[in-house]
């Protein structure tokens, strides 16, 4: 009797801790308006670009990525995303290899370029997506970016 | 945590650049000393505006570099166009910045 009183308790407590972590873990990431949570939690690319555009999308070499070949410090690894392409409605960075692959995304309404630029952490060599909506079709490159030191932290 | 945003031109376009003094914690990443895991605290989203009307609206995660360096062009500025940024993080934290186009 004792022994399964105990054993409720626990059961109740251990529940309760689950709870409250996962209660912690969304304090952690409250939500904004707009911001792409589920995009943003994926694990891996395939997962994390059918979130954003609802499509693997197909090669384009009109999507320019310029980047280092090799990155001596994976914490800040300068990427610049330019395209001719017509209508270019956004534009996303994806680090395949990082734990959680999408970096950034940004969607313009009017009177911007076909251009984006910004600075990833990266944990280890990847290659570097760069999705871009033009009029409706996804389109996409890839870099590779060799990495010497990652940068994720430990 | 300073905002600093630059507008350049370039050929047809202006760019924008903006400069944010924000730590990015990923919340995977433990304190040395306590061993606790720190607290994730990141830029979730950017909206750039021209005149008031926006022009890009980014939303950032844990990937994006410590102290994040975003930047956009847009066409058809004209000189004293004002561009205004404003990003909001994941404790609801805010800040802004504006320039006007030479």
């Amino acid at each position: 009797m004792k022994r399964r009183t105990f054993l409720k308790g626990t059961v109740a407590t251990s529940a309760l801790a689950v709870a409250a972590g996962a209660g912690l873990l969304r304090s952690g990431q409250a939500l904004a308006a707009g911001w792409p949570t589920a995009a943003f939690a994926a694990t891996d690319l395939a997962a994390a670009s059918k979130a954003v555009f609802g499509s693997k999308g197909a090669v384009s070499k009109d999507i320019k990525i310029k980047a280092p070949l090799q990155a001596e410090n994976g914490a800040v690894v300068p990427i610049k995303i330019s395209t001719a392409l017509p209508d270019v409605k956004s534009i996303a960075i994806f680090v395949a290899k990082n734990p959680r692959p999408l970096a950034t995304k940004v969607d313009f309404s009017g009177g911007a370029e076909g251009f984006y630029t910004t600075r990833v952490k990266m944990g280890k060599t990847s290659d570097v997506f760069a999705y871009v909506n033009s009029g409706g079709k996804i389109l996409k490159n890839s870099a590779m970016i060799k990495v010497t030191v990652g940068g994720c932290g430990g | 945590m300073a905002t600093k945003i630059k507008a350049r031109k370039k050929g047809n376009a202006t760019e924008i650049l903006v400069l944010v003094q924000h730590p990015m914690e990923t919340g995977n990443r433990k304190d040395k000393k306590t061993k606790k895991l720190i607290p994730a605290n990141f830029i979730q989203t950017m909206i750039f505006s021209v005149n008031g009307k926006t022009v890009a609206d980014a939303s950032l995660g844990i990937g994006v570099s410590k102290n994040p360096l975003v930047g956009i062009r847009v066409k058809n500025a004209k000189s004293g166009d004002k561009i205004n940024v404003s990003w909001k993080d994941n404790m609801g934290k805010t800040g802004s910045a504006k320039t006007t186009v030479k």
